[in-house]
């Protein structure tokens, strides 16, 4: 309590100092987290760079570490001891995360920046905001990617997602991601299931029957991956003949290695990725990450960072400012899974559903995969 | 006899017993020995035995619900399974709900409970948007009665106890408020409503670090002050079973109460969400309502509880024990794959000239200084099917062009790799075994008459088990632990149980269940030890 107020006391008295130093009430670095690679590149070059080129000083430390990131906050928060700042997560986790109190809960339209119109952040981002503790940043998609060279199908090209279990006109190895999530809808769609009713119909015992009775077809034709890099991987060497993966990796596969692939956007799931600030910082630090979090989620930054990836923004109002890809010169806007030609047949990761269902389901997958 | 003619012990100079004066000697001994060492034994201890055994312990703790729900575990104490609980669980339940929905505990044991019954997580996450309505209808009817009821100062005399009440800090005085206290005759005239008043003024108070003096009280403590009410009304004790609050304000609401329009709790819980009207999420709760749990020791070995008892997990969802049998197969077959390639190769080397056989030996641990992760991937390129091994197979003509092996993402993948990053650490206790194997012993059984099958069978191999044993100790229990390179190529035959220990901890956060299934193969290591030393012999395993 003391302690509480003594700070209370020297940030007023900061905040009364202000002028000329603007932000001295805030920490002098902070540690983002993020999963490495060209998709932590893309942030650092459209987020971080600009903030740090704004404030002289500021030390901005980067951690790879957002694949444990939910375990790693867990370990902190009972160690009291929390070393990170801003924590780049899929929803999912995000969700989770704030189920267990181990991220801080956000008031979108306070600590978020408007859009240019004046359009409060909760609006623009809108459905996108699928808990409570969650700051979106980009949508990205689980989709297929086919090598087009493949002289079994006779020039045939799939154009659906159910090519995948139509192994007389599309023969070849699949990949799929090893776990249920988007595989079980995937399997129902293609065995007629509306969209609307794939979810009610895996409650049941007979629908989710159903899934792996569709899944069991390519069962024994299929690698199941565990990480975004393998299908890639697998698509170059000629190892399969079609798999799922981000969007992302297919389009630096296509586009930056010229390998023989193609998109195939049909029922392409959408997820989200975005930002968690985590509980119980102290207060100079929380003042930093908000400031970095406003920033780093306007309108203009957000699409910014698709001029480095081909994720999209979550903000309605960034995506007219989608502009060419910095490197390679191309237009980015036909690349985002949210661009209308790609977004014809589309699904977004159901949240709820899966965090009620995800351990019972995952239970049933893998033991279906290991038998 | 010299000793005979003595009578009594053996004396030291000092006329103390020897024996005694002697130990006395050994234990300070010891006791400096300790000393050296035991930076090292607390460095242990704190750094390496002490985060274990809080793992382990992980594996049986379930406190979870009994904090977060401590009142609603006591009145399910008397629940008959078969039916409904009564309407005083059910606001049990409001309360602590509503208080654990203040502290944002409540998604927390929701995900706990997901872990046993699906649909908890979001059942508990809707309750906690909705609670907050629960008893709205009494408030409403209280406030209609006399606009009083609303304003906080108005309850704060009346619940207060007169001690802390006192003590609390004057206008403008900078000093933190004691914990609230209720008023040992308030409560005894009105038990619902103080047990909910408290509650609601001590949760504001640590959570937000609110002034009960300041916040209107919860919906929950008009419903319990309702409740009190009737019972008095009840008892027929009319004004005098208000006690000393027989104001005219209580006096109007105990003539108005049997008025009310009322709700039940149960009815309340309904409308937030039907399945707490299901049997299966009260027997979950109650199931794992004690501080201690076999839960996940069951759910490790494909079993579960239920209110019902111990059950066996449906047949389409039981993996652990088949996990875990793979594990201990494959470990042992990765470990026989080592001695037969490791043999040759630590004899080779123990035999050659001291020269050739250092470069050799650098040799095997060169992969040493390359990452795990790039080996594995390395066996990628050669294994798979459109990979360099089974182009040169096909290019011989050995297989057939559409029928390439599967070497990877399988079993098969699994123990070639596994086998290649483990084979150094079976070569080299062999090889330091073995350099230490007189070469005349073998020299001498040939020059009397011994083959060199039988000079090697009956007096070379005998002393190379000990190196050999060492090895396959190593070999085994890195394998049995082993998950990343199963996780890259193991595909889906071939992952081990730690896969999913690994996924436990980061991804679904079930650590009580990753602390069992690690807890397990603890003991089935320790156990394979024991057997070892009862077949073997550890004083038979040498490193050198």
């Amino acid at each position: 309590m003391k302690l509480k107020s003594l700070m209370l006391l020297t940030t007023g008295a900061a905040f009364a100092a202000t002028g000329a130093m603007a932000d001295g009430h805030m920490a002098g670095s902070m540690t983002l987290v993020s999963w490495g690679g060209a998709y932590q590149t893309s942030q650092t070059r459209a987020y971080s760079d600009p903030y740090a080129a704004m404030h002289e000083g500021l030390e901005v430390i980067w951690d790879e570490s957002s694949a444990e990131a939910v375990a790693r906050l867990r370990a902190m928060n009972e160690a009291g001891n929390i070393t990170w700042d801003l924590v780049d997560v899929v929803a999912a986790d995000a969700m989770r995360l704030c189920d267990e109190g181990l991220a801080m809960e956000i008031d979108h339209d306070e600590m978020l920046a408007p859009a240019p119109d004046g359009t409060p952040a909760s609006e623009d981002f809108g459905e996108f905001i699928v808990s409570d503790c969650f700051i979106p940043q980009i949508v990205y998609s689980t989709t297929f990617g086919y090598r087009n060279d493949i002289a079994e199908w006779n020039g045939a090209e799939p154009d659906s997602v159910c090519a995948i279990f139509d192994t007389e006109n599309f023969p070849g190895q699949r990949s799929l991601e090893r776990r249920p999530i988007a595989n079980l809808e995937w399997a129902l769609i293609c065995d007629g299931v509306a969209i609307e009713d794939v979810y009610d119909t895996l409650e049941t015992e007979e629908g989710l029957e159903r899934a792996f009775a569709m899944l069991d077809t390519i069962k024994d034709q299929t690698v199941w991956w565990s990480a975004g890099a393998d299908t890639p991987q697998l698509l170059a060497d000629g190892e399969v003949a079609i798999g799922s993966t981000y969007n992302g990796r297919l389009f630096s596969l296509i586009e930056e290695q010229g390998q023989p692939v193609n998109m195939l956007w049909d029922w392409q799931m959408f997820d989200l990725d975005g930002w968690i600030i985590p509980a119980g910082l102290p207060e100079d630090r929380l003042a930093r990450t908000l400031d970095f979090v406003r920033f780093a989620t306007d309108t203009q930054r957000l699409a910014d960072q698709a001029l480095y990836i081909s994720y999209g923004p979550t903000r309605a109002s960034s995506a007219p400012l989608v502009g060419d890809h910095a490197d390679l010169g191309i237009p980015m806007a036909p690349h985002m899974p949210t661009d209308p030609a790609n977004a014809q047949n589309t699904f977004l990761f159901n949240y709820e559903w899966w965090a009620d269902y995800r351990d019972d389901m995952d239970a049933r997958f893998q033991a279906w995969l290991a038998q | 006899m010299s000793d005979a003619t003595q009578d009594g012990p053996v004396l030291a100079a000092d006329g103390r017993p020897l024996k005694r004066s002697l130990a006395r000697a050994l234990r300070a001994q010891k006791l400096r020995a300790l000393m050296l060492i035991a930076p090292l034994l607390i460095f242990i201890l704190v750094t390496f035995i002490a985060p274990i055994v809080d793992m382990l312990f992980r594996s049986v703790e379930n406190q979870i619900v009994s904090e977060t729900l401590p009142r609603t575990v006591v009145a399910l104490d008397e629940w008959d399974p078969s039916d409904l609980p009564e309407d005083d669980v059910y606001a049990a339940l409001a309360l602590d709900f509503y208080a654990a929905t203040e502290r944002r505990q409540h998604t927390r044991l929701g995900s706990r409970l997901n872990y046993e019954t699906t649909g908890m997580s979001s059942l508990f996450r809707k309750t906690g948007r909705g609670v907050d309505d629960i008893g709205e209808i009494y408030t409403d009817q209280f406030v209609d009665l006399n606009e009083q009821w609303e304003d906080p100062l108005f309850w704060l005399p009346l619940v207060s106890d007169t001690g802390w009440l006192a003590s609390r800090p004057a206008e403008g005085e900078d000093r933190p408020l004691s914990l609230f206290r209720i008023d040992a005759e308030f409560g005894a005239s009105f038990p619902r409503a103080a047990e909910a008043y408290e509650v609601f003024a001590r949760t504001i108070q640590e959570t937000d670090g609110d002034d009960p003096a300041e916040e209107e009280p919860w919906h929950l403590v008009y419903a319990a002050l309702y409740h009190d009410l009737m019972a008095i009304h009840d008892s027929g004790e009319g004004a005098e079973g208000l006690g000393r609050f027989d104001g005219p304000v209580f006096v109007a609401a105990l003539e108005a109460v049997p008025g009310f329009e009322t709700q039940s709790y149960r009815d309340a819980f309904e409308d937030i969400d039907e399945d707490w009207l299901d049997l299966e999420v009260w027997g979950t709760i109650e199931a794992f309502s004690d501080p201690f749990t076999a839960g996940y020791f069951l759910s490790s070995v494909d079993l579960q509880l239920t209110p019902q008892g111990i059950e066996a997990q449906p047949e389409d969802q039981r993996l652990y024990l088949l996990l875990f049998w793979r594990t201990l197969f494959m470990s042992g077959v990765i470990t026989i794959s080592c001695i037969l390639l490791g043999y040759p190769i630590a004899y080779l080397l123990s035999n050659l000239p001291t020269r050739t056989s250092n470069l050799l030996l650098i040799l095997v641990l060169l992969p040493f200084w390359t990452s795990l992760l790039v080996r594995t991937s390395a066996w990628k390129v050669l294994l798979q099917q459109q990979g360099v091994i089974n182009d040169i197979l096909v290019w011989i003509g050995l297989v057939a062009d559409d029928s390439r092996l599967a070497l990877i993402n399988n079993q098969t993948g699994t123990i070639i790799a596994m086998t290649h990053i483990l084979l150094p650490f079976m070569i080299l206790p062999m090889f330091s075994v073995m350099k230490t194997i007189p070469p005349s012993y073998v020299r001498a059984a040939k020059s009397l008459g011994a083959t060199n099958f039988t000079a090697f069978r009956r007096v070379y191999f005998p002393q190379s088990i000990p190196g050999i044993g060492a090895g396959c100790i190593l070999v085994f229990i890195l394998a049995i632990g082993y998950y990343i390179t199963p996780e890259l190529v193991g595909g889906r035959t071939g992952t081990f149980i730690s896969n999913r220990i690994a996924f436990h901890i980061s991804s679904s956060l079930n650590w009580g269940l990753a602390a069992a299934l690690g807890s397990i193969l603890l003991a089935v290591v320790l156990v394979l030890y024991w057997l070892y030393d009862r077949i073997v012999g550890i004083d038979n395993v040498k490193l050198g």
